[in-house]
């Protein structure tokens, strides 16, 4: 680790400031994933910014829907009355996430924004273009048994590891971002890039914009919702592959359907053309059948991973099955 | 005669951990806890490629860095006094030459340390250490086990020694499998799995003098660790010095002298000052050993009621080029069941990794995940249960070795365990049983280690305060060696356990040796009985001896003693209390120094510990996961010396058990000779969610012929079998038998 200088700034302005001024100073919130990057010599800040003095931390609910501040800590969003009653989705997705001594470190903006898993990522003896562009894609030919099946490339076939991320996609939520030139809102499933050429680069974020706040809208699919995590253990695993879900239904006709999956791709993984499909369709597992079979299309496998190609369906069949309430 | 059993709901007055409330509070002092002035702390640079040699080792930048006090490479290592004779340092059973640290330019395997950087603190040592340029020449590696099949050879320093257990073994005509009634053969593997202790290895090297050595390390074998560097560094025995009082678990890791050892003495050498070196988690898989890649074929013939007829047992497991690891793969199926034609061969591949090493249950833990993989199959191929297949085959006497067992309770395991899981509710027919959605499994399995015992000393001394201080050489890496040591200690003396204090983790002890194979009760607790029994009969002769006793001139043996007095046996008016006799005589302190060690019996007897396990599990048919839900436990391990300690090493041995079933492997990327799973994210050890209600029952033996305390040991025998009984529920469930471990959801999907 690199000796780096340290502040705390206590304005947005400050913070925002700090990093357009110095090319290496970066962010940090919970630190669960950059203090990782940095002993591991993957990160080397000349100066950290720490921004945990900045007020968002509020979790509050109006008309449109609920708002988290990006600092509020995964375990309180996970256990906030108000939370747990509007968007259980986004419970359970935290609750399957890392473990609770970390999810009482890491913030809402932290997990959105933690790299990728990917063990050729993490050596810096091993090649990677995420981390060093241009030297390779390790796990291309390499042990690739936690890699992409949808949207990867030829430079890398990472997978974003966070479960909280999957749910936010299913849940049409939106990102508050603030930068030089002022605020702007993205659409969650917009935020993260697929790798294409440039794998380095996870989101489309500048470097020096600071994440707000997370919107997530009151939609009527909200509580008719599962989390499906499969993974090597029953605790403290990255996903092999998750499933959001989340249905609204009338009479038994699906009358919307929003699904993401986790540990399938570089971001998380919407399932628009399965949702499209249910729409409208009844509650049946022949139905979520179907829908996960139209979600695969187009997915590919390397030499480890083929075993997401049935695990993929079936989660999500099971976890639509379990939204929908029917065993 | 029915035997008594000790279940997990019986008081029988254990005794809590004597160090229990020192670690809860932190108060324990580990290796790198030790607080000495002036200390330095130094970081590894560890070789990126697995094979070639070192070009160059561009240090400018690192040594110009803040705080860097010294950067030691092969280029100006002060050096090794034994390394210029070959071979230097002989290790037990591991023959070659130890990783020369620092001495050349050559590469073994990838993470092997090729500088390490001195600084006045860690972080800077650690910056530091990133600056260092290392350019290679590289070599082809081999490092994969299945790719190098062919080259797989007779151990070397199994052809030396016509005595060595690992030779081909043929018993009768393995051939008669050829006619058996039925038969089954397949192939297990086990990967690379790592100890993983919570507590990463580290030391503090103190060259207190020029010819002075003190270690604070995080050693299984202080007495071997201090012999290892006195001859390393030719130094007289005494003065080095050799600490570990406390060991955050260590399940074989700790069992060598490893190179960063070496790199710290090296280093706080070179700069004069004590050094500290503690390795990062992903160096726990390149610089302490791991449990060898092992690859098993195994054939079994039986008669059509069951009867064992042949067993083939072939082992191939792979070690480093600079040294051989041999282990105990293939010795169980030798002994384990009566079969008349039973042959067994054991191979080395020696591939460009770091030297594997014992880690718990070594051998055995291997061998008996496919002997008992395939003693289930075999039971399907008979559709007999497969319990009472074991129970048709058991051995009443050692069929290898034509001896009687010292004692053996199998049978008794089998009838206590089956009893308490329910193991008659069990439907054979796999997918038959479901609880919801979940595809529900029972699997069995026996297990077995074998009796161990080693040389040991004991001192014994009593104070005038009525404290006993009873102290030897050995270490506690987990089990509760100081708390069982109490209790032997308080039986042996009829005293309060509170009177007691055992003195362990120093090399200034008396000789004890390493804490390994589950043989430190065994061998030391031998000891400290053997010595505690002397110190009883010297008090005895003093109270006999002494003309104003109320004992004087009586026969000892009239005598008895209880809570530390000594009367007149019937007449407990009459008697003098240990610490009387003392005073009585002006006495100080009284002290007794014994040693113990194994004889003749072990040419009358085997010995070994048998058990069993009982497994539940689920098996989620839509995504392949498995989770264990509840266990049985039972083995019969001699006398149990501490009943609460013991239930928690029977546990922990499951838990071990439960990771190398469905959750623990080391996957290298053989392009690069990497490991890729080298850190607590990528490496899975089950977490407490993972872990079901264990209920541990131990038969109560009584075994006169092992070793003075009756005790067989536990430690390993806790671990052996159980993957074999996770991976049997396992096929009961789905019906899908995975041979190569761990069971993870990808291979049942």
């Amino acid at each position: 680790m690199n000796q780096f200088q340290y502040i705390q700034p206590a304005k947005q302005k400050a913070a925002i400031d700090a990093l357009t001024k110095d090319a290496k100073a970066m962010f940090i919130a919970g630190g669960t994933n950059l203090l990782d990057l940095m002993k591991r010599g993957l990160a080397a800040p000349e100066k950290l910014v720490d921004i945990n003095k900045l007020p968002l931390k509020k979790i509050e609910f109006n008309n449109n829907g609920l708002r988290i501040g990006a600092l509020a800590l995964n375990s309180e969003v996970a256990q906030d009355k108000l939370v747990r009653e509007k968007q259980p989705l986004l419970v359970q997705a935290l609750e399957a996430g890392a473990s609770g001594q970390l999810r009482n470190m890491a913030t809402m903006g932290g997990n959105i924004l933690q790299r990728t898993r990917c063990p050729y990522f993490y050596d810096i003896a091993l090649p990677c273009n995420k981390r060093e562009p241009g030297s390779g894609c390790g796990a291309l030919a390499g042990f690739n048994r936690m890699h992409a099946i949808f949207g990867f490339s030829d430079k890398c076939i990472a997978v974003h590891p966070s479960d909280m991320s999957v749910a936010l996609a299913a849940l049409d939520a939106t990102v508050v971002v603030a930068g030089p030139q002022g605020e702007r809102q993205i659409l969650f499933t917009d935020l993260h890039r697929l790798p294409g050429d440039q794998p380095e680069k996870d989101t489309i974020l500048e470097r020096n914009e600071l994440i707000l706040a997370i919107d997530i809208p009151d939609k009527p699919f909200a509580q008719k919702v599962h989390y499906l995590k499969a993974r090597d253990r029953a605790s403290y695993a990255f996903a092999l592959v998750s499933v959001a879900a989340a249905l609204a239904t009338d009479k038994n006709i699906i009358t919307a359907a929003r699904i993401a999956m986790g540990g399938v791709a570089h971001k998380p993984w919407r399932l628009f053309e399965a949702e499209k499909f249910l729409e409208g369709k009844p509650v049946s597992e022949a139905n979520f059948r179907s829908a996960a079979e139209l979600a695969m299309q187009g997915a590919k496998a390397f030499n480890h991973n083929a075993y997401k190609l049935k695990l993929a369906p079936n989660s999500i069949a099971a976890a639509l099955k379990a939204a929908a309430g029917i065993a | 005669m029915e035997k008594a059993f000790f279940d997990q709901d019986n008081n029988d007055n254990s005794l809590d951990r004597v160090d229990g409330r020192l670690k809860v509070t932190g108060a324990a002092t580990y290796a790198a806890e030790y607080q000495l002035p002036n200390v330095t702390h130094a970081v590894l640079v560890t070789s990126t490629i697995a094979k070639g040699r070192i070009t160059s080792l561009d240090s400018k930048l690192a040594e110009q860095a803040p705080g860097v006090l010294a950067v030691i490479s092969h280029v100006n290592s002060p050096g090794v006094p034994a390394y210029g004779s070959s071979p230097a340092m002989p290790q037990r059973a591991t023959l070659g030459t130890p990783l020369r640290v620092f001495h050349d330019n050559l590469i073994y395997f990838s993470g092997q340390p090729v500088a390490v950087i001195v600084a006045d603190t860690w972080q800077r040592a650690e910056f530091a250490a990133s600056l260092v340029k290392v350019q290679y020449e590289k070599e082809p590696h081999q490092t994969n086990l299945e790719a190098n099949l062919s080259r797989a050879a007779l151990p070397a320093n199994v052809q030396r020694d016509k005595n060595s257990r690992y030779h081909d073994y043929d018993r009768g005509n393995p051939e008669e499998l050829n006619t058996a009634a039925v038969k089954i053969e397949a192939t297990y593997k086990i990967p690379t799995e790592h100890h993983n202790p919570l507590e990463p290895h580290a030391i503090i090297a103190h060259w207190e003098a020029p010819d002075k050595l003190t270690l604070y390390d995080k050693t299984q074998v202080i007495k071997g660790t201090q012999g290892n560097l006195a001859r390393a560094f030719k130094l007289p025995l005494e003065n080095v010095k050799v600490q570990a009082k406390f060991i955050g678990g260590a399940f074989g890791s700790g069992i060598r002298v490893w190179p960063h050892v070496m790199a710290a003495t090296l280093a706080a050498k070179k700069v004069q000052r004590p050094v500290k070196l503690v390795l990062p988690r992903e160096l726990m898989f390149t610089s302490v050993g791991s449990r060898p890649e092992t690859i098993q074929h195994i054939t079994m013939g039986a008669t059509k009621d069951g009867k064992l007829t042949t067993i083939t047992h072939e082992a191939v497991a792979h070690t480093s080029t600079y040294e051989e690891h041999t282990e105990r793969t293939i010795l169980a199926t030798r002994m384990l069941y009566d079969c008349p034609h039973v042959s067994t061969r054991y191979r080395l591949v020696n591939l460009d990794v770091n030297t594997p090493t014992w880690m718990r249950g070594p051998g055995e833990v291997t061998g008996v995940y496919a002997l008992e993989s395939a003693m289930d199959e075999l039971a399907y191929a008979l559709q007999m249960d497969p319990l009472e297949l074991r129970r048709r085959n058991h051995a009443d006497s050692d069929p290898e070795k034509n001896l009687p067992w010292s004692s053996k309770s199998l049978k008794e395991c089998y009838a206590k365990g089956a009893a308490h899981f329910g193991w008659h509710k069990r439907n054979p027919e796999p997918r038959s049983m479901r609880q919801g959605q979940m595809l529900v499994g029972y699997g069995m399995a026996s297990s077995t280690f074998g009796v161990h015992r080693n040389y040991a000393k004991s001192r014994a001394v009593f104070q005038a305060d009525g404290k006993v201080i009873v102290q030897s050489a050995t270490s506690d890496i987990g089990p509760g060696t100081g708390t069982a040591m109490t209790r032997i200690a308080a039986d042996t003396l009829s005293l309060s356990p509170a009177f007691i204090r055992f003195d362990l983790g120093e090399s200034t002890l008396p000789d004890a040796p390493g804490q390994t194979g589950s043989t430190t009760v065994s061998s030391v607790g031998s000891a400290v009985k053997v010595a505690c029994e002397a110190l009883k009969q010297k008090l005895l002769q003093l109270a006999v001896n002494t003309p104003n006793s109320t004992l004087y001139n009586t026969n000892p043996a009239d005598l008895s003693v209880e809570q530390g007095r000594i009367f007149k046996t019937g007449n407990p008016a009459t008697g003098v209390t240990y610490t009387e006799i003392l005073k009585q005589n002006n006495l100080p302190q009284l002290e007794v120094t014994e040693e113990s060690k194994p004889g003749a019996e072990w040419q009358k007897y085997s010995m070994s510990a048998f058990g069993a396990h009982f497994v539940e599990v689920h098996v989620n048919p839509t995504t392949g996961e498995v989770r264990v839900k509840r266990v049985v436990t039972c083995a019969g391990v001699g006398k149990v010396i501490n009943h609460k300690t013991a239930r928690s090493q029977s546990i922990g041995g499951v838990v071990g058990g439960i990771g190398m079933a469905l959750t623990e492997e080391s996957v290298m990327d053989h392009r690069f000779g990497r490991y890729v799973t080298g850190d607590f994210a990528n490496y899975h050890v089950p977490v407490h969610v993972d872990i079901p209600p264990i209920d541990v029952f131990f038969i109560d033996e009584h075994d006169p012929h092992v070793n003075p305390v009756g005790a067989k040991g536990l430690g390993e025998i806790a671990i052996v079998g159980v993957a074999a009984a996770v991976a049997n529920a396992v096929f009961q469930a789905t019906g899908k038998r995975i041979r190569d471990l761990p069971i993870t959801p990808d291979k049942l999907i």
